[in-house]
């Protein structure tokens, strides 16, 4: 498996307060990424230290094989950005804002950036500021994608999106990795969405990676076990990521095939992708608190 | 042309996407809604209706490939096998299902709610088949 995207020790401070911490992460070549975690995890901070928008206080990005901070022209042509919230200018044209895109990208693809634009039928004489929230998503993800870029990395593309809204979204970019190939990064707060588009995860908690791996091959490799409180954990076949106690009851999150056959009323069920990130989240949170 | 098969996912099931969208065509194929020679819809034509991720659909159809279920042709697309298992019997599947439906009136009988039923059935179903999964790999 060939990295787009790799870190080394790569740690950011903001003053007193650490960022990422010791990141050793390499993501994979022509696959969907999703970096999940809290507010605060370092989701952003990762995706700017990998364009180059920071520097690393200590530690390396590698993108295609570059240095982020020494070899950041021969990144940038090859890599669209969209930053949270979406940054245009609101007195811009829909056309102006390709235009403004041509200009500033030497890979530009003009017709393929229209298409983009057309497939949600923007119209090209509109104001930014006069589009609608969703709108503003397309034109945003579309000058993204209209320099054709081998890798796109998108901060929370589908926040504040109403359901149609997001799952058109997430269509256009699916359509594009169908298309193009191309290695997609984003970051997410709802799973349903990760779930839905996310071959790959990356679980951020207090600024270091806590889970990572291939979404199904981590869903297919976690069980949860609901059973009464006096069950050992010997009982139960596979690692304990989480148990939560009622005061008869234990939920377990496990991370193997769970117990073969268990007479005491436990039941264990496959575990959603929810349950498997908060079981992981939550553990770790609560030591750093 | 519209597509034979329209697929859907449920978020809740633990079960991850390519599994159920090839059980999905399994299903489809053992209750003769889908035979031999159909069409499967395009990843493209998925994407559009499901905005998930192409590579999931090719993943879902490499499966049931191996399972000997549909065969891919390089351009063409993917077709239900001419040697796809056939669709289940009325003559197997009518008693059994008025088996279940026997259990299952008398567990209501015997005062089980509906929670108590899916717990009681979770609990046997996976003892019936968690041997059987393991063995054959299914789950790492």
């Amino acid at each position: 498996m060939d990295a787009v995207v790799e870190t080394s020790a790569l740690t950011k401070r903001y003053g007193s307060v650490i960022a990422l911490s010791d990141c050793d992460l390499a993501l994979p070549e022509g696959k969907v990424t999703g970096l999940v975690g809290p507010n605060g995890a370092g989701k952003t901070t990762l995706i700017h230290l990998a364009v180059g928008l920071l520097r690393p206080t200590a530690g390396s990005v590698r993108v295609f094989g570059h240095d982020s901070v020494r070899e950041t022209s021969k990144i940038l042509p090859r890599v669209g950005f969209v930053a949270q919230d979406r940054p245009l200018y609101r007195d811009l044209t829909v056309a102006d804002t390709l235009e403004l895109g041509r200009r500033l990208n030497e890979r530009w693809d003009p017709a393929y950036a229209l298409a983009r634009v057309r497939r949600f039928g923007l119209p090209l004489s509109r104001k930014i500021r006069t589009l609608s929230t969703g709108q503003r998503a397309h034109v945003a993800t579309s000058v993204a994608l209209g320099k054709r870029p081998d890798l796109v990395l998108l901060d929370e593309p589908v926040a504040n999106l109403d359901p149609i809204a997001r799952l058109a979204l997430l269509e256009e970019l699916m359509s594009v990795v169908a298309e193009d190939g191309l290695t997609v990064v984003f970051s997410a707060n709802a799973l349903a969405d990760v779930e839905r588009v996310c071959e790959h995860l990356v679980i951020l908690v207090n600024g270091r990676p806590r889970l990572v791996g291939d979404t199904e091959e981590l869903i297919e490799s976690h069980v949860v076990a609901i059973g009464p409180r006096t069950q050992g954990v010997s009982a139960l076949d596979g690692d304990l990521i989480e148990a939560r106690h009622a005061e008869r009851q234990t939920i377990r999150l496990l991370r193997g095939p769970g117990p073969a056959r268990v007479d005491d009323g436990t039941i264990v069920r496959p575990a959603t992708l929810e349950e498997i990130v908060l079981g992981y989240m939550r553990p770790a949170m609560e030591v750093a608190a | 042309m519209a597509a034979t098969l329209r697929f859907r996912l449920d978020p809740h099931s633990g079960v991850p996407t390519y599994m159920q969208l090839a059980q999905q065509v399994r299903h489809a194929v053992e209750y003769g809604i889908l035979r031999p020679g159909d069409q499967l819809p395009t990843a493209r034509e998925v994407v559009e209706d499901l905005a998930i991720n192409p590579n999931t659909v090719l993943k879902a159809y490499r499966e049931l490939e191996r399972q000997g279920f549909v065969h891919g042709r390089p351009g063409a697309g993917t077709f239900i096998a001419a040697d796809a298992p056939e669709p289940l019997e009325r003559a197997v599947h009518t008693p059994l299902r008025r088996a279940l439906d026997r259990w299952l009136h008398g567990a209501k009988d015997a005062g089980l709610d509906r929670d108590s039923v899916a717990a009681l059935f979770t609990v046997a179903f996976q003892d019936a088949f968690s041997r059987e999964e393991s063995t054959h790999g299914r789950r790492r």
